[in-house]
């Protein structure tokens, strides 16, 4: 089969879709007025972002005045937590319940939170790599302030519970927060009905560009104000706002958002072919629930072989994808979300996670599925890991 | 993760990759825990290294490495092979990221390593001569 070039890694990043990269365009140079300015090009910019924040609304079942525009996730997930954490600490509540497996944006805020004398509890997972809300309700305390989980994990792409967690919460008074920055335009998600007090977007997820990010605060949740200046983001966020970026993220939720079930139809039975096809390898493993999981994830550990030279090798084929191996997670140790789930360390290192979205064509399905197998054989063919194991013997 | 053009060149067209079945001398370092093992294989002859081969779990660099390392010890004397050194690997190789220098130190450990199964199988005590052989650290 020909050489192909497959992008299969869009839970890392997203092209800027064409519709997007046109709403953009002319805030560069010719709508480029300051929102707070008076005359009629900074009301049509400010206009243009009162736009943009709608249709986040819309998209997430929030009110506009619950949207505060971000430069990312991370700070996102690091406004929720700290801003939170800050502010029911004067009430006496200095506890907080995030699980084993979130992304580093809310591990590192919480193990900084730790420093500052907070208390953090991490749920477990299963090792299908899900929470049960029965773990949250028995964690959560008098002085628990908040709760956070991931809404879908980055890794393996499990969909957690989480209106079932956002009850429990409620029930004992405590907010709920969760990073929904891989979710956002794979699963329906509504605010109000699913009970979410605080949610994390990130644009360059759903086709917008990098740098530019949601917090969700439910109206009547305050927040400490994040950046101290001028009265943008109602004065909660100071600084110019980032209108092109903002402008895009608009049209990117729209798109994302519009027709979730059909993606899904189209993504999953692909999805599935891989997870099949690829299992027919020897030695291999689904990481993650098969079912609770988003429509374009697959994460998958190859015995034997180790995981930076699989994406090498991949990447001289034409496929783009990522791994959970040490040296793809730039420490000796694999990644904290396969090890979370029960995985040994070697096994861990030889995991391969795409992420497709419907570009990927049946065509390049094939081909994935007819590359792949070969680069395992190779790689396990120069392995001593591969061949102890098939001698029967120990290799740890 | 910034790559030279060599390590590439090494990673996708392993030179010497595989076993020797007569082995003269056989070493193995590393651990799958931290992800990487090697295990190289070495054919000697009247003080000469006539042969060596590897098999590598591990990283692009790892497989690089060792692939380079049996180069660069190929025909040459026990003595120059004991004198490979992880700087030399790199060298070779055109510079390698700061987070993956220790796969070079794997590479001169286990040339080192297979060289101090030689002297053992010959009855000769490896250690005044090949000196302590590193494990990398879990």
């Amino acid at each position: 089969m020909e050489k192909r070039f497959i992008y299969a890694d869009n839970a890392a990043t997203t092209p800027v879709s064409e519709e997007v990269l046109a709403a953009m365009l002319p805030h560069f140079r010719t709508a480029y007025g300051n929102p707070s300015s008076i005359y009629k090009l900074g009301r049509d910019a400010q206009r243009d972002i009162e736009t943009a924040r709608e249709k986040v609304a819309a998209a997430l079942g929030a009110q506009p005045a619950e949207i505060f525009f971000t430069s990312c996730g991370s700070e996102s997930d690091n406004w929720a937590l700290k801003g939170t954490a800050e502010r029911l600490a004067k009430k006496g509540k200095k506890h907080i319940i995030t699980s084993v497996f979130e992304h580093h944006a809310i591990l590192h805020t919480c193990e900084y939170l730790e420093k500052q004398g907070y208390e953090v509890t991490y749920i477990p997972v299963s090792d299908k790599g899900l929470i049960d809300p029965e773990d949250v309700r028995k964690a959560i305390r008098e002085d628990t302030a908040l709760v956070s989980i991931m809404y879908a994990n980055n890794e393996i792409g499990t969909i957690q519970p989480i209106e079932e967690i956002a009850a429990v919460c409620h029930e004992k008074g405590v907010l709920f927060h969760t990073d929904a920055v891989q979710a956002v335009g794979h699963v329906e998600i509504d605010v109000k009905k699913q009970g979410i007090d605080m949610l994390s977007l990130s644009g360059h997820k759903i086709h917008a560009q990098k740098g530019i990010g949601v917090l969700y605060v439910k109206k009547g949740i305050v927040l400490p104000n994040l950046i101290h200046g001028g009265g943008q983001e109602r004065a909660k966020r100071a600084g110019t706002e980032n209108v092109p970026a903002i402008v895009g993220l608009g049209v990117a939720i729209e798109a994302a958002t519009r027709n979730i079930a059909e993606k899904a139809a189209v993504i999953t039975p692909r999805r599935n072919r891989l997870i099949d096809g690829l299992l027919t390898i020897p030695y291999t493993r689904l990481n993650g629930d098969r079912d609770k999981r988003l429509p374009g994830n697959l994460n998958i550990s190859f015995e034997g072989i180790e995981g930076e030279s699989l994406l090498l090798m991949l990447d001289m084929n034409g496929i783009c994808a990522s791994s959970g191996s040490a040296c793809t997670s730039g420490s000796l140790d694999p990644s904290h979300v396969l090890l979370s789930i029960g995985l040994k360390h070697e096994v861990a290192h030889g995991s391969l996670r795409l992420s497709i979205e419907e570009d990927v064509t049946d065509e390049d399905v094939d081909y994935i599925l007819e590359t792949v197998p070969k680069v395992v054989e190779k790689l396990r063919a120069m392995s001593p890991v591969w061949e102890k194991m098939m001698k029967g013997e120990k290799y740890e | 993760m910034m790559y030279s053009e060599k390590v590439l060149d090494h990673f996708s067209n392993p030179r010497n990759v595989g076993e020797i079945e007569d082995a003269d001398g056989v070493g193995e370092i590393g651990n799958a825990k931290c992800g990487d093992i090697m295990k190289m294989y070495l054919k000697i002859d009247n003080g000469i290294i006539t042969d060596a081969k590897f098999k590598t779990f591990g990283c692009g660099a790892a497989v690089a490495t060792s692939s380079m390392a049996t180069e660069l010890i190929k025909g040459k004397s026990i003595d120059d092979a004991l004198k490979l050194t992880n700087q030399a690997v790199v060298e070779a190789l055109d510079g390698l990221p700061a987070v993956k220098i220790h796969c070079s130190v794997l590479a001169e450990q286990a040339v080192r390593s297979a060289l101090s199964d030689y002297y053992t199988r010959q009855g000769i005590d490896p250690l005044p001569i090949v000196g302590e052989i590193h494990e990398p650290e879990e």
